[in-house]
């Protein structure tokens, strides 16, 4: 197991005061929070801050965690040795009080085996400020665009965290076949009735709620129930007018590209997006694509586009601007 | 673990086919009901019905009180500073998916 070096995580000095800690902590928190960042590893960069924070921001854990550092170092093996953390007590809720941890936030699920190697499970969640105790799951499918468009059924594997005869928690890998509603759209949930767990002895199982993400597409966007794609058109069939064979998740379309098309313009293929009601539409993004002036008859043929077009002025700016 | 069966099983699309009360939506969120009506006052959840009793929250309410309630949560924010973030946020969605809808991100 590789010891994680906490400071470098919060990119204080291993001398910072409990306050610097925390404003460090806070302005981190505030950039690769998920729910405001678009950084690509902004989850993964989260979890690292708020189980460095869990550790340093407390100062019982923190000492341990020194004592631990002094004799160990970033990146190399770490074991520690079997009830080396006996004599230390942690005020958090005591054992049976794991809610299921993928239920709540980007910081309170998967705390590193470094760190359960350290503080074991009793430290779990303690910062989570008195969790409702509810039975209620929820955990995030990826769906492919086609899955949306034609609906059916997916074999869907999800990792649950579970409470073992020994108080450990591990992940169990759960399948469920679900019936994916034609027309789903991205941040849409489905609820599972009573695939959660009791929230007490004896109480009925809550549910299992799926927030769904698509899988991004190699050609096609995806904008609520709408689909862009991009379309290259040659300069003539833009300038002339032209049938040209539009592809769409379900399948190609003939499209009539009016004359004097520009690049950027959008042309509508009403009805042809995500199914609904009402659906989605589908929008070609047209760009204008320029054929190599590689051979003489290709640089002959734009010799003679300049002499036809001796007044174009691509360059001057419209009157109007200052 | 089990391999759940489809034939026993309801699938609901929640944000159309579902709402919430308090108490349900308190449980899908694992929250205090006291913190939604927190959001409730400021704004951020909009549900219809006269009275805590009374109220319905559509569907949407999930996805966007489950988003406030982990910003207060992890980032340490108050119920009004929450509203400020997640209409920001809104507005940030709305411009990216015009740069989207160019082809532009």
């Amino acid at each position: 197991m590789e010891f994680k070096d906490y400071y470098a995580t919060l990119a204080v000095k291993k001398t910072a005061t409990a306050d610097e800690i925390k404003r460090s902590y806070r302005k981190l928190a505030r950039k690769y929070h998920p729910d405001v960042s678009k950084e690509a590893d902004a989850e993964s960069r989260f979890k690292d801050l708020a189980e460095a924070y869990e550790v340093l921001g407390d100062a019982e854990k923190r000492a341990a965690y020194d004592d631990v550092g002094n004799r160990a170092q970033s990146g190399q093996e770490f074991r520690p040795s079997p009830g080396w953390d006996s004599g230390y007590e942690f005020g958090g809720r005591g054992a049976g009080e794991f809610s299921g941890g993928f239920a709540g936030g980007y910081g309170q699920a998967d705390h590193s085996d470094f760190f359960d190697a350290l503080f074991g499970r009793a430290a779990r969640g303690q910062r989570e400020q008195e969790p409702a105790r509810s039975g209620d799951h929820h955990a995030k499918i990826r769906i492919d665009l086609m899955d949306a468009y034609r609906g059916g059924h997916r074999s869907i594997s999800l990792r649950v965290p579970q409470i073992d005869a020994d108080g450990r928690v591990k992940l169990h890998e759960r399948t469920l076949d679900v019936n994916i509603p034609k027309g789903i759209r991205a941040g849409q949930h489905l609820r599972l009735a009573g695939q959660g767990s009791p929230a007490a002895a004896g109480a009925p199982a809550g549910d299992l709620y799926l927030e769904i993400e698509f899988a991004e597409h190699p050609h096609f966007r995806l904008e609520g129930r709408d689909v862009y794609v991009d379309v290259p058109v040659a300069p003539w069939e833009a300038a002339l007018g032209a049938s040209i064979a539009v592809t769409t998740p379900d399948g190609s379309v003939q499209m009539k590209l009016p004359s004097g098309s520009t690049a950027g313009r959008k042309l509508r293929l009403k009805g042809k997006g995500l199914p609904g009601t009402p659906a989605g539409d589908l929008y070609a993004v047209l760009s204008i694509a320029l054929p190599p002036a590689d051979t003489v008859p290709a640089q002959e043929a734009y010799s003679a586009l300049a002499k036809a077009f001796t007044d174009f002025r691509p360059r001057q700016p419209p009157e109007s601007s200052p | 673990m089990s391999n759940s069966n489809l034939s026993t099983m309801r699938v609901v699309l929640v944000e159309e086919e579902l709402q919430f009360t308090l108490i349900e939506l308190g449980h899908a969120c694992h929250a205090e009901t006291q913190r939604l009506v927190e959001l409730v006052e400021e704004g951020v959840l909009t549900p219809s019905g006269e009275g805590l009793a009374d109220w319905r929250f559509a569907g949407v309410s999930l996805r966007r009180a489950r988003t406030a309630l982990r910003l207060m949560h992890e980032l340490e924010l108050t119920a009004p500073a929450v509203a400020l973030v997640l209409d920001l946020l809104d507005r940030i969605d709305g411009l990216r998916s015009r740069l989207r809808q160019a082809g532009l991100s």
